[in-house]
Order: structure tokens, then C-alpha cells, then sequence
């Protein structure tokens, strides 16, 4: 059923050039139920208002780059669809995000604390191509999976009371990262990223308040990791303490 | 262009005002208060005891007092509530993988469950 319903969309505007700080602007946007708020937005780009600023690039929850409060909830705005709502929807950026214009946030922060805890394969030891692959088995990969799905959307960053408290705060994407290749059988540089994740700006910071896994929209259930990651730091804080002759 | 990020300043005081999931983390949080509580009253029983027979007597008697059975009563209340928020996500923290598949989720709490009746019964028959 194409059915058409006019939408209020409220969205929060702010241009650096010209305003002092964010206000409201509302459009009436005639609305097919299939959509997703990202349609709407879209809506208003090319038929009311081409000044209108936002992120998106897939259009099919892949790519990670169009999350913003859909009616104050981290959303992603091609996952939002229009029949879920009423007929007023506000939009406004990312909370916790520094706004540069409209709805596009200002993201350096978590791209540098991502690249912080090493995302990559650092392996055990170093071996010719010659060699051959890294072998895992299924159960090996299994392991991590889960944490591989996570498209650096951030909505569990806007989500995070935490991070908006404190900002030094690594936060859940970056943890579940490293946690992501600490728990590959591949990897050798776990060392590496307990000292990035395992400290108080990294996964102690963490209250387990459990809304960045509430809002993922991949499932990657960072509020789990971060709760593996203090077991295990605890467990080498232990081991480190009152068993030094045990190897970690 | 020069840019001019707008910060949204967060409240540092009714912050978990703002969303329903935030009130609930703030209650389970709140909880400890409760806990704290029992625990200072444990320790007051240890001292009273220590000054002899008499005194931890009286100490049982206020013990008994409308205000005595109600601090116990919220602490009780308080330490199920978290407890039981812990067990809800046992399988997200401890995750057991047994070959390919991972050890369904109510399993993991079904056995804490299971170990707190076990061991409060315990508890229960060694006070009778
Ligand atoms: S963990 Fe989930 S919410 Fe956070 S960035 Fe990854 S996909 Fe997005
Ligand atoms: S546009 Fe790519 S995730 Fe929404």
C-alpha cells in the first residue's frame, strides 16, 4: 500500500557562517509509508530547502554515515521508516557530537580513538607469503563475529551518557573493536590494545549503562565486549599480581 | 571556510532525566545506597557485639523497630533488584562458546539463578 501522509519534519538547523547557535526549522513533507526518514530528508533536499546539510551514502544500513536523533533516539536514518512514527518526527545530530552544520556532526574524535586501538590484524609472528594463509576454523571465527558487524555508525557513541560526560571516554564502538581482534585467533597484539582499552579513559570509564547496545543497529552488543574486556583485564590484573610466575 | 562547531552542553546534574533508560540505570545504581546501608548496620552489630551480651541485645531490640525492619526490608528489596538486573546480562558478559555455537543465554542465567537458590537455601537451613 503506497499511501501518502503529510509529515511535520522538524529538523535542527545550524550554519556556522550565520548563526550563533542550532534552531528549529519544520517542513511539510508528503510522505509514502515505505519510506525511511532519510527519504524524507532527501524530500526536502531536492524539492524544498537544497540548503538543508546531512550525511548518507547507502541507503541500506551498510555504510554507517546517516545515524541522527530520530525523535531523540540514536537512529540510522535509512533504517527509520516513516510508518513507525506519527506525523510529526523531529531530527536533530547525533547527540554528544560537536554539530558542524545542520545535521552533520563533527566525528575526529572517534575516528582517532578508533585508529587508537590498533583495528587490524597485528600477527603473532611475522611469516614470508610463501607461508601461506592464516587458517581459522569456524568455532575461531565464530568467536568474534558478531563484532565484526559494526559499520562505525556512532549512534551508540549519541547513546552513551557517559561519553557525553566525559568526553576522554574511548567509548563502545573503539572497544568492541579491539575486542574484535583480541578475540582472533590470528591476532598477537592483544599487550598493544590492553594498553589503550584496559585503562580509566578506556573500558573502566565504562558504568555498563547498556544503551549502546540497546540502539546498535547491527547487533553488535557493545555493552557486552566491554564487560568481557573488564573480566578479562581483571583476570591479568590478578594474574599479574599475585601470580607473577604465570605467563598471561 | 573557517569552522565554528556548535558543543550541545550535557548537564552534569539531571542528565538521566532525559531518557527512560537512563532512569532505570539510575535506579539500579541507587540501590547501592540501600546496600550500603545493610552493611554499615552489619558492622554496628559487629561493634555492639564486641562491648557484650548487653549491648548487642539492645542493639537486636532497636534491631526490631519499625525503622530497623524497614532499612532491612529495602536492602532486601534493593540487593534482589540488582542482583537480578545482573543475571539478566550474565550471557552478555560471560558468553560460553562450546564448539561452533554459543551457550544459549538462558541457560547462563538459569544457572545463577539456580546457584543463588542453592546457596541461599543453605544459608536458610544452617540459620534454622
Ligand atoms: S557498535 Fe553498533 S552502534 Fe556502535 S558504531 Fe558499531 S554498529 Fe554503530
Ligand atoms: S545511508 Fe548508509 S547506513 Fe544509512
Amino acid at each position: 500500500m503506497s499511501e501518502e501522509r503529510q509529515i511535520q519534519l522538524e529538523v535542527l538547523r545550524y550554519n556556522p557562517e550565520t548563526d550563533s547557535q542550532p534552531r528549529y526549522q519544520t517542513y511539510t513533507v508528503p510522505c509514502v509509508n515505505e519510506w525511511v526518514v532519510l527519504d524524507a530528508l532527501n524530500y526536502v533536499k531536492e524539492n524544498l530547502d537544497p540548503t538543508l546539510s546531512y550525511r548518507w551514502s547507502c541507503h541500506m544500513a551498510v555504510c554507517g554515515s546517516c545515524g541522527y536523533m530520530i525523535n531523540g533516539e540514536p537512529k540510522l536514518g535509512c533504517k527509520a521508516f516513516i510508518h513507525e512514527y506519527g506525523d510529526h518526527i523531529r531530527v536533530e545530530p547525533l547527540a554528544n557530537f560537536p554539530i558542524e552544520r545542520d545535521l552533520v556532526t563533527v566525528v575526529e574524535d572517534f575516528i582517532a580513538k578508533l585508529a587508537s586501538v590498533k583495528p587490524y590484524l597485528i600477527p603473532k609472528e611475522d611469516k614470508p607469503i610463501s607461508a601461506g594463509e592464516f587458517r581459522q576454523t569456524p568455532a575461531e571465527l565464530k568467536k568474534y563475529k558478531q563484532y565484526t558487524l559494526c559499520i562505525n555508525c556512532m549512534l551508540c557513541y549519541a547513546a552513551c551518557p557517559q561519553y557525553g560526560l566525559v568526553p576522554e571516554f574511548l567509548g563502545p564502538a573503539a572497544i568492541s573493536m579491539a575486542h574484535r581482534y583480541n578475540q582472533d585467533s590470528r591476532d598477537g597484539g592483544r599487550d598493544q590494545r590492553q594498553e589503550v582499552i584496559a585503562t580509566d579513559e578506556g573500558v573502566w570509564e565504562c558504568s555498563f549503562v547498556g544503551a549502546c547496545s540497546e540502539v546498535c543497529p547491527k547487533h553488535v552488543d557493545p555493552a557486552g565486549a566491554l564487560q568481557q574486556v573488564k573480566v578479562a583485564s581483571t583476570i591479568d590484573w590478578y594474574k599479574e599480581h599475585l601470580m607473577p610466575w604465570v605467563k598471561k | 571556510m573557517s569552522r565554528k562547531p556548535y558543543i550541545r552542553e550535557v548537564s552534569k546534574t539531571s542528565w538521566f532525566l532525559s531518557q527512560p533508560r537512563y532512569k532505570r540505570y539510575m535506579a539500579r545504581e541507587v540501590t547501592c545506597i540501600f546496600i550500603f546501608a545493610f552493611t554499615f548496620l552489619l558492622i554496628c552489630a559487629l561493634g555492639s557485639l564486641g562491648k557484650g551480651p548487653e549491648a548487642f541485645q539492645s542493639f537486636l531490640h532497636a534491631l526490631r523497630s519499625p525503622l530497623g525492619v524497614l532499612l532491612n526490608l529495602a536492602a532486601l528489596v534493593a540487593a534482589i533488584y540488582h542482583s537480578m538486573s545482573w543475571f539478566d546480562v550474565t550471557p552478555q558478559a560471560m558468553p560460553i562458546q562450546r564448539g561452533e555455537e554459543f551457550v544459549p543465554g538462558n541457560v547462563i542465567v538459569g544457572a545463577h539463578y539456580g546457584a543463588w537458590a542453592v546457596v541461599s537455601l543453605i544459608i536458610l537451613i544452617w540459620g534454622i
